[in-house]
């Protein structure tokens, strides 16, 4: 079959792999119909994730029909269609037990690898380097889900692609940013970053009940598309985000706030930018945490800081005095999307939301390498790639 | 390993490792001032140098003056005065007069530092040399299983299952009291051992031993205790090996091909995957599961041929 495989910093091919095997008795193969780039995707493509291995197949955001189950899983049958969660999940083990899908501890086989970087291992993820189990990714034909008898959700009601697809990482993932928020009537939450995450998370706070939502980022497309989901923006070139949060909210700043950046934050002031850069290329530090220092030091006083953007290994300049002495609460995560696949189906199906709207290109999966390079580089006003076999 | 523990590498360990924490707080607060004090303060890029090897030294402060592991904190350290020396030596060449013997002075100063370290490290593995010529070795691993004690025990006591997650034993046969095993190696040709259980108090512990001439005399023990908060089970495994002095030495590292404190937790880990998912995880990264040599050299993560 074929597969996006990365093969090494800044390179990704489409390339001719063996089709995907049954390896274990509840697991399924997913011929692949859409998958998706997403912004954790860059950061691997970046090499800030250790432990990528040249070859390896990217993807964890995609959706297919069953064409094989292993003899364990009985709620599936060959032609079903399916949405797979990013994370691999077992479903029994205490953390599963506990809906904390993304920590659970039976689906990473290189646990031990990880123990080293993080002092306890996460879940494994697909497409999402050894140190996170070692999976194939979902930007190809087909592919080997894992506890499918868990993890997939059906789609039975004929919606299209499109419409679902994003049940697998980012919509989950903008909702749960929001809901850590513990957003209450009058909250008004600011988001960095107005990717596809910070998009949905928009959208998700207002669902949720908050005040106002405002979305930073520098991408007068992207803002566009935040205050369509009907976020008030922020472009952080133009205006200096502090002051204009200290405005917006008349002194007290956001009650919560959503870093949907991550690792590879971006600064205007190109020596801040250049500081971190350097320290980042050196490796005394691996993530840049500008958009986490920022949000960390906006949040109004007993606040909550709700950290989706990925981050993989150590940052510098760490606020810790603003959060320890204002009393700040800082919640985070690799999203848990098993505990949000049926709620969040039922809420596209009577129409809450139609997560779509996020789209800006649509490729065939030969194609990703250019989907990736559109996407890295904002070309096109790209703001979310779909591939499509 | 136990064995007397020779306690002056650590204290040499702790010396340097202020050494470093006062050398590299001195290089990153007063960079100009340390420049100048070697000789090399004439060169634009001194500074940035002298702040680089700044806190290289608090990183070899942290490791040396926290760790029990002196060892790799020393050959860090001496790695890191090899580049110090490097640059120094560089440094001499095309300068004279006062300024050559400031630079020879630093460089001298730090060849000094790095005796003291290579002295300790090199005492370090002398002595774990001896301890493994002897050693009876000690291994312990720990988890927890989410299923109720009664079930995780009998699983256990049934060892013709431990092939299933311990993955370098072929086969356990059992007769009244009494086992055979069979364990093998990717290096080397199988070895077998007969064991018996010396205590078996159902539901919370096992206690095993190897008896007659077994090549590798070994006992362990496994103890179950209910987890806090029903989160099942702890399960506790303690084994000793016995090696015997000589030809033996690290014996089932050499067997097994991996480090046999790894392997135990390993095996914990896929016993845990069993007896709560049903079998053995695997990724095509891994796809025997679990197992210590395969996370140091991954198949790429594509589908297995
Ligand atoms: N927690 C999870 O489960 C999970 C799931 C999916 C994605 N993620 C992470 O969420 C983050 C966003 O994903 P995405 O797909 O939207 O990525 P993306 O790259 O499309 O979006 C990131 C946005 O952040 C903006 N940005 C950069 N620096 C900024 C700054 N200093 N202030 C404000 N905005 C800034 C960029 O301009 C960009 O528009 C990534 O880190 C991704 O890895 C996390
Ligand atoms: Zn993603
Ligand atoms: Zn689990």
């Amino acid at each position: 079959m074929k597969a996006n495989c990365w093969m090494g910093r800044n390179t990704v091919e489409v390339r001719d792999v063996p089709d995907p095997k049954i390896l274990n008795s509840r697991d399924a193969i997913v011929r692949i119909t859409s998958t998706a780039i997403c912004g954790s995707d860059l950061h691997l493509l970046d090499g800030y994730v250790l432990t990528m291995k040249k070859g390896d197949i990217l993807g964890h955001e995609f959706m297919g029909e069953v064409v094989e189950v292993g003899p364990s899983v009985s709620n599936l049958r060959v032609g079903d269609r399916v949405v797979v969660p990013f994370p691999i999940a077992c479903g029994h083990c205490n953390a599963c037990e506990h809906d904390m899908f993304s920590l659970c501890e039976n689906s990473n086989p290189n646990a031990g690898l990880a123990e080293k970087f993080m002092g306890h291992a996460p879940a494994g993820i697909f497409g999402y380097s050894h140190m996170l189990g070692g999976y194939p990714g979902g930007q190809a034909e087909y592919a080997r889900v894992p506890f499918a008898d868990i993890g997939p959700i059906k789609i039975e009601n004929g919606l299209p692609d499109e419409k679902v697809l994003f049940l697998s990482d980012i919509l989950p993932t903008g909702w749960m940013g929001a809901e850590m928020c513990d957003i209450k009537p009058g909250d008004v939450i600011a988001v960095w970053g107005a990717g596809p995450v910070g998009q949905f998370a928009v959208a998700s706070a207002y669902l949720m009940g908050a005040e106002r939502v405002i979305c930073i980022d520098r991408f007068p497309y992207r803002l566009k598309i935040a205050e369509r989901a009907g976020a008030e923006t922020i472009d952080y070139e133009d205006v200096d985000v502090q002051e204009a949060l200290l405005d917006i909210t008349a002194g007290r700043g956001p009650d919560a706030c959503i870093d949907a950046v991550g690792m590879e934050a971006h600064h205007p002031n190109p020596a801040m930018y250049a500081y971190d850069r350097t320290k980042q290329a050196t490796r005394m530090e691996t993530d840049r945490p500008y958009a986490l220092r920022e949000a960390i030091m906006a949040c109004r006083n007993g606040g909550t800081v709700s950290v989706i953007g990925v981050y993989a290994g150590f940052v510098d300049k760490f606020p810790v005095g603003s959060f320890m002495n204002r009393s700040l609460t800082l919640r985070s995560g690799q999203c848990h999307v098993q505990r949000y696949l049926k709620p969040l189906l039922r809420r596209i199906e009577n129409g809450d939301i139609d997560p779509s709207f996020v789209i800006t290109h649509r490729l065939p999966l030969r194609d990703a390498p250019r989907g990736y390079d559109m996407f890295k580089n904002k070309v096109d006003d790209c703001n979310k790639v779909v591939l499509s076999a | 390993m136990s064995g007397a523990h020779d306690s002056m590498p650590d204290r040499l360990a702790h010396m340097l490792g202020w050494a470093s924490l006062v050398l590299g707080a001195m290089q990153l607060a007063a960079p100009r001032a340390i420049a100048r004090i070697s000789g090399v303060d004439d060169s634009p890029a001194a500074r940035v140098v002298i702040q680089l090897a700044g806190s290289r030294q608090l990183l070899h402060a942290t490791t040396l003056l926290r760790g029990r592991k002196h060892a790799t904190g020393l050959w860090n350290r001496l790695a890191g005065d090899a580049v110090d020396v490097t640059s120094l030596t560089g440094a001499l060449v095309g300068r004279t007069g006062a300024r050559r013997r400031r630079v020879a002075a630093a460089t001298a100063g730090v060849i000094a530092l790095t005796g003291v370290g290579a002295y300790a490290a090199l005492r370090i593995r002398r002595a774990r040399g001896r301890a493994a010529d002897t050693a009876e070795s000690e291994l312990r691993a720990a988890i927890t299983v989410k299923r109720p004690r009664e079930e995780v025990y009998r699983f256990w006591h049934d060892f013709e299952n431990f092939p299933r997650f311990m993955t370098h034993v072929d086969s356990v046969r059992m007769s009244d009291g009494q086992t055979h095993w069979r364990v093998r190696g990717p290096a080397t040709k199988a070895v077998e051992w007969d064991a018996e259980i010396v205590e078996d108090r159902p539901g919370e512990l096992i206690a095993w031993r190897s008896t007659g001439g077994s090549l590798v005399p070994n006992s362990g023990i496994v103890r179950f205790t209910d987890a806090p908060g029903g989160r099942g089970t702890e399960v506790r495994v303690r084994l000793l090996y016995h090696v015997p002095a000589g030809r033996l030495g690290g014996a089932l590292a050499r067997l097994t091909g991996e480090h046999p404190e790894q392997q135990v937790r390993d095996d914990l880990r896929r016993f845990k995957q069993v007896m709560e998912t049903g079998e053995v995880v695997r990724s095509e990264g891994s796809p025997e599961g679990t197992r210590a040599l395969r996370q140091a050299f991954q198949r790429r993560a594509q589908p297995v041929a």
